[in-house]
């Protein structure tokens, strides 16, 4: 499996704040190494987040974004304890999934 | 008027003058800018994937002896780790030499789990695969337990002590196509190279700053640089060869900055543009 990602989720009111980092090359495909071959695309493309079993996010990326991946994002009807899932997809068909508990 | 060379070599120090005035004005600003973005960087530092890669190398049982890093001594007993980073470069009564943490996590790996030495050295530089890139975490890692705490380097010993002094002369040591020294960016207050704040090193240059501040995320390229890549990276700028991994020239400055530097919070792992 590949490196884990580090998630963090804090309850704030009625809102959930999730910070996801994603570890992951993000190679656009484009770039050239130094002798000059094509370094093969290999980048996240489908990521979701569920909680108590509901999707709260789906997000497709491409190669436009950046090595190690930042991901912030909100959601509402969570409470203290529960446990939110990600998971990620890379376009090599691997995927990594992590679970972090909301403080 | 004729232009003569010395009206010439005038009217460029008035500008330059002027100059200065101006930057200095817009500067700040400027200065503020940098420290919202990197207020922004914080939020989902890369550097927290190297110190989780670094906490599961520690634990690992790795090398030919087939052992975890749990047992090495940093110099506050063995598989003490926090609090460790901060006492760095020290004396060890094990090797008779002041080590920083690289080199002293290079020794673990040697007598713990039985790397070739020689093997390592030479893959430390060379912090984006292997070898190299394990010793990165582990550092991550290691430095990031004694974060909030405040640089203590022990001075007790006559190593320790001669050290510091050889640091010292290194670090006013002019040399190299350019004619610099370390102090040449580093020795005065208030210095910047274009929109880079240059931090005075022969003293405390505050929290966070310094030693304080690496092992570091470099946005720019995208690497976690350790103080040894730093160092070495220092001596590239300045057109000096570039020194030896782990060299005594490199833990001799960081002792002499890391001494200077007593009572200055650790920040580390950091983020830098």
């Amino acid at each position: 499996m590949a490196d884990p990602m580090r998630i963090r989720a804090a309850l704030a009111g009625d809102e959930t704040t999730v910070r996801v980092l994603m570890s992951h090359p993000m190679e656009t495909g484009t770039r050239k190494d130094a002798a000059g071959a094509t370094i093969p695309a290999h980048f996240i493309k489908d990521v979701e987040a569920t909680h108590n079993g509901k999707s709260v996010l789906k997000a497709m990326f491409s190669g436009s974004v950046s090595q190690n991946p930042f991901l912030s994002f909100k959601f509402k009807g969570a409470a203290k304890g529960d446990k939110v899932t990600v998971k990620w997809t890379d376009n090599k068909g691997a995927s990594r999934t992590d679970e972090a508990t909301i403080a | 008027m004729n232009k003569t060379p010395m009206y010439r070599s005038l009217l460029a120090a008035a500008a330059l003058v002027v100059g200065a005035g101006a930057v200095h004005a817009q500067g700040n600003a400027a200065l503020d800018g940098i420290a919202k973005y990197r207020e922004m960087l914080q939020d989902g530092n890369p550097a927290d994937l190297f110190e989780m890669k670094g906490e599961e190398l520690w634990k690992q049982k790795r090398g030919p002896k087939n052992a975890s890093l749990e047992q090495c001594d940093l110099g506050k007993g063995p598989g003490v780790v926090q609090g460790a980073f901060v006492e760095l470069p020290r004396f060890f009564k094990d090797t008779g030499k002041v080590m920083d943490l690289e080199t002293r996590l290079i020794h673990c790996m040697v007598t713990l789990q039985g790397f070739a030495e020689a093997d390592l050295y030479k893959a430390a530089p060379s912090i984006g695969r292997g070898e190299g890139a394990n010793l990165v975490a582990l550092t991550t890692y290691v430095t990031a337990t004694s974060k909030g705490l405040r640089f203590n380097l022990p001075q007790t010993t006559a190593q320790e002590k001669t050290m510091y002094e050889v640091g010292k002369r290194l670090f006013f040591q002019r040399g190299g196509p350019h004619d610099f020294a370390c102090s040449s960016c580093h020795g005065v207050d208030g210095g910047r190279i274009r929109l880079q704040e240059l931090p005075n090193l022969t003293k405390n240059p505050g929290d966070g700053v310094g030693v304080a501040a690496w092992p570091a995320y470099r946005v720019s390229n995208a690497q976690m640089w350790t103080m040894q890549k730093r160092l070495n990276d220092c001596y590239r700028q300045q057109r000096f060869p570039e020194p030896k991994f782990g060299s005594d020239a490199t833990i001799a400055l960081a002792v002499y900055m890391g001494v200077n530097a007593k009572g200055a919070e650790s920040i580390v792992p950091a983020i830098k543009r």
